[in-house]
């Protein structure tokens, strides 16, 4: 459990956000007794009756004498189990910008509703926000649940609600909880208030979630940030913090842009102490053998798995200055990694109505707190990775030459296809004239967990009720569409994006795409979720949760056997990891009597056949 | 299955501070450190020098001088100089008053904590430094919780609250022309207990009176203040001995301290992690005169 958990806050004005942070800090003794008199000096002479726990995070002298958050505010808090940093981000104006400011290095993002109102424009603005910036949880608080007698009801509204929309974006871990923040149920303590809700008080969730696995230890990267020089011992080493994977000493990396290959001789921690194994977020130095050409701005990494390198790339910004606004033209310094260079916006694609989720081809600038895909052009190559993949590597910032100022914040979605000279043809026959609606069940999980058994049978029965139906195995596409991929993380995600395209194709054709596979990385599976999402399609992940153990027993094609003798290398659940779904559509554990027909249940439940 | 790689709370503070440190020396031409030999500029200082390990640190460090300091903390701050090879430029506050740029406060309850705005600026100017690191913390007030990592200050020296870089990421933007400069504080997101637990872990030295000892003092506006040199005893206050320590150093006449026998820095961790008023409300005078006496200095030029 890692002990550090960073948390963004967004939610409307008047949801009680601030309440809550004050809650949070009181009900967890956090809270000074100097800070509290403080507040409560200064709600007396406001003529409030009440502290106002409000004035806690509300630090400016303008932001106490209007009533308003300016800017973000940074808490900090501890309990024995984990300490906490709280981007507090403001309510309302200027949303956009400072809740991107505070999000951009969450781990959570905690959104506010008032029970009262359900589910608001603002909710559901934060929501796409924290799925834009790769925030891998998110915990929905119904507030004021005092003000609605703690009706079950009105909270199971509200959850079906949100859940319905949040299925529209990539949220990897969706909580609910009920609170009053007035009044402290299920804030630090469970409420006796709520005897119907099995859950978790707040804290005890933020104590609990499990945030390690959401760092990518696949892809090694290191920018190089600063070179340090000593000549008496003739010493030189390259400072950086690790953006991703693992390096260790002796392991072959290769420098780019350069291209050069050389060792990691030696590897420091601050202050001189070796390391064995470097992952991020450390800082370290690193020793290369040989004599090499390195600076800052360059990436080290291993020769089998590198970044995308070029100059022209895809990316989801986000305008952040008041004045001016995103042009295609226009000419910007980019800072990405630790490597800074000129950019040129070749096009803006589309603006993104965060509301209501709607493109506006048409636009031509992207205003304040406006957020839009565009393609941009540097003058150098960067080596960059999508933003889903590496938030370090895909993420980057634009600064303004006159101003200086940071005026966009920019995540990679890919490198940009070359000038568009490939052009979308719109089809003749749309959606609605096919006979049937497709979509695609994906099912997910170790070597012989028994994915394939339960798609043959799932195959089978919708075929037999007169559904149209096809079967893509991982195991069989290797065979061709494939045949070319091996197993390294590259390859695999290789595999998986194919194997997702298809089922994509599969499902717009009208046919239900039943893909058993057993991509192991949650990015890769999300990215397949993603481009459903993108073309309006049902995606449903399944997660085949049979214990390794019982995998490794049973073990049909014999290849836990060869992983074990080491004739296999990289095979997933014996020395490569299998990143298990963190909120699949359904899990089928192996006492499930017919997972076929719980699947088929499901299907008939959302009722995704109209 | 998988190896879990995991950092402990003190080694994630500790790699972003050194990010921070490596970015500014990436990229500066003139940066320094502001060191005052009061624990957070200690802490910042070692971890400098574990930034660029092996090398020497590559700027100097600067102390602005009230005039009024406790002997300990000089005695302290010139040994560390020393014994680190670093380069010290001193910026006196009384140079300022000698020259006629700043006018002292002749009350009872003088202090020279806002006149180190002019001092600092001025020492800014003429070292002509483009980045200055500081070792505020945001747990420590309200008005720094919303302070940047990077903070620009215009050719005045100052900082402007409701228009902030927004800071994503780890990507920092230190531009600046000519005249401005940014100030960098590496420690933004340490608590008064991080930094405790960081001097007890690596055993770092700090000046003695950050330890209990016995020195007079005196009762005024619910704090304890030293009795020294420097303060000017009000009607009917009478010093006494107590066993103290000191929780924040600064200026003398403004820095209270608090009875505690706490001796060494494990005895120290532990107390603060049991205490229940912060550092500032404890400590220091100055912050008491309003509300917002903080944002209203840091307007000014003040770190």
């Amino acid at each position: 459990m890692p002990q550090l958990l960073r948390l963004a806050t967004a939610g409307s004005v008047d949801d009680g956000k601030s309440t809550l942070i004050g809650r949070l800090l009181f009900d967890s003794k956090s809270l000074f007794t100097d800070q509290l008199a403080a507040v409560e000096r200064a709600s007396r002479r406001r003529g409030e009756d009440y502290p106002n726990l409000a004035l806690l995070t509300d630090g400016l002298r303008a932001e106490r004498e209007q009533g308003i958050t300016i800017d973000v505010a940074y808490r900090y808090f501890a309990t024995p189990r984990r300490k906490f940093v709280i981007a507090d981000t403001p309510g309302h104006i200027q949303y956009t910008r400072n809740m991107v400011t505070g999000a951009s290095t969450a781990d959570l993002a905690l959104v506010l509703v008032d029970a009262r109102k359900g589910v608001l424009e603002q909710s559901r603005r934060h929501a796409f926000l924290a799925s834009l910036l790769g925030i891998p949880h998110l915990v929905l608080c119904v507030n004021k649940m005092d003000l609605v007698d703690h009706s079950r009801e009105r909270f199971d509204e509200i959850r079906e609600e949100f859940r319905r929309f949040a299925m529209k974006l990539d949220v990897g871990d969706l909580s609910f909880i009920p609170v009053s923040a007035l009044h402290g149920d299920n804030v630090v303590h469970r409420s006796a208030s709520m005897p119907w809700y099995g859950g978790t008080s707040l804290l005890h969730h933020l104590e609990e979630v499990h945030v390690a696995s959401d760092r990518n230890l696949i892809d090694a990267r290191l920018p190089v940030q600063y070179v340090i020089r000593q000549g008496g011992r003739d010493f030189r080493g390259y400072a950086g913090t690790v953006a991703g994977g693992v390096f260790k000493p002796g392991d072959e990396v290769v420098v780019l842009p350069s291209g050069l290959t050389s060792r990691v001789a030696a590897l420091w921690g601050p202050g001189g102490l070796p390391v064995t194994e470097a992952f991020p977020p450390q800082a370290v130095t690193v020793q290369l053998t040989g004599e090499l050409d390195v600076g800052r701005g360059d990436l080290i990494c291993r020769p089998a798995n590198r970044p995308h390198t070029g100059q022209d790339l895809d990316a989801m910004v986000c305008w952040l200055a008041e004045a001016g606004s995103l042009t295609p033209g226009a000419t910007y310094t980019v800072r990405h990694t630790t490597a800074e260079t000129t950019a040129a916006v070749q096009k803006l694609d589309y603006r993104l109505d965060v509301d209501t989720l709607h493109r506006d081809e048409s636009a031509d600038s992207l205003r304040l707190n406006e957020i839009g895909r565009i393609q941009l052009r540097t003058r150098t190559p960067l080596m960059f990775d999508p933003y889903r993949r590496n938030r370090t590597t895909g993420s980057f910032i634009l600064v303004d030459d006159t101003t200086g100022n940071t005026v966009a914040a920019g995540m990679i979605t890919g490198p940009a296809l070359p000038a568009s000279r490939v052009v979308w043809h719109a089809a003749a026959v749309g959606r609605e004239e096919r006979a049937t609606r497709g979509l695609t069940v994906w099912l997910t999980g170790l070597s012989a967990s028994g994915k394939s058994t339960i798609a043959v049978e799932l195959e089978r029965r919708l075929v037999a009720a007169g559904r149209p139906a096809y079967l893509l195995d991982g195991d069989n596409l290797r065979h061709g569409l494939n045949a070319d991929l091996g197993f390294s993380a590259p390859d695999r995600a290789e595999n998986v994006r194919r194997v997702g395209e298809v089922a994509r194709l599969f499902a717009d054709a009208g046919v239900v795409a039943v893909a058993s596979l057993i991509s192991p990385y949650r990015s890769d599976r999300a990215l397949v979720r993603e481009a459903h999402q993108r073309a309006g399609l049902p995606f449903l992940e399944v997660f085949v949760d049979t214990p390794p153990e019982v995998c490794e027993a049973r073990d049909p094609k014999g290849m836990y056997a060869k992983a074990r003798a080491g004739e296999i290398r990289g095979f997933t659940g014996v020395d490569d990891p299998y990143e298990t779904p963190e909120a699949p559509d359904l899990v089928l554990r192996p006492d499930s009597a017919d997972p076929a027909a719980e699947i088929l249940t499901l299907l008939n439940r959302s009722a995704l056949w109209e | 299955m998988t190896t879990v790689y995991e950092l402990s709370h003190l080694d994630l503070l500790e790699a972003e501070s050194v990010h921070i440190f490596r970015e500014v020396a990436a990229t500066f031409e003139h940066p320094v450190l502001l060191f005052s030999g009061g624990k957070d500029s200690v802490v910042m200082l070692a971890l400098a020098a574990k930034a660029f390990w092996p090398a020497p640190l590559p700027f100097p460090v600067l102390h602005v001088d009230t005039g009024h300091n406790f002997d300990e903390v000089i005695a302290f701050r010139d040994r560390v100089v020393d014994r680190m090879g670093l380069r010290l430029h001193v910026a006196s506050v009384q140079d300022d008053i000698d020259a006629g740029r700043v006018t002292e406060d002749t009350g009872p309850r003088a202090s020279r904590n806002r006149l180190q705005t002019v001092t600092l600026l001025r020492a800014i100017r003429e070292g002509g430094f483009d980045a200055v690191f500081g070792g505020a913390r945001r747990d420590e007030e309200k008005a720094r919780a919303k302070e940047r990592v990077f903070s620009f200050r215009d050719e005045f020296g100052q900082w402007d609250p409701r228009n902030q870089r927004p800071e994503l990421w780890n990507l920092y933007n230190g531009r600046h022309r000519r005249g401005e400069h940014i100030r960098v504080f590496p420690l933004s997101n340490w608590t008064e207990l991080d930094i405790w637990s960081s001097i007890a872990a690596e055993r770092i030295e700090l000046p003695p009176i950050y330890y209990a000892h016995r020195r007079p003092v005196v009762q005024r506006d619910g704090m304890l203040l030293a009795h020294t040199r420097f303060l000017r005893l009000l009607d009917g206050e009478e010093p006494y001995e107590a066993t103290v320590r000191f929780r924040t150093v600064g200026d003398a006449t403004c820095t209270g301290c608090v009875e505690s026998t706490a001796s060494t820095a494990d005895e120290v961790v532990a107390e603060v992690a049991a205490t229940r008023v912060t550092e500032r409300g404890a400590t220091r005078a100055d912050d008491r005169i309003s509300e917002a006496g903080m944002e209203d200095r840091k307007k000014e030029g003040y770190f």
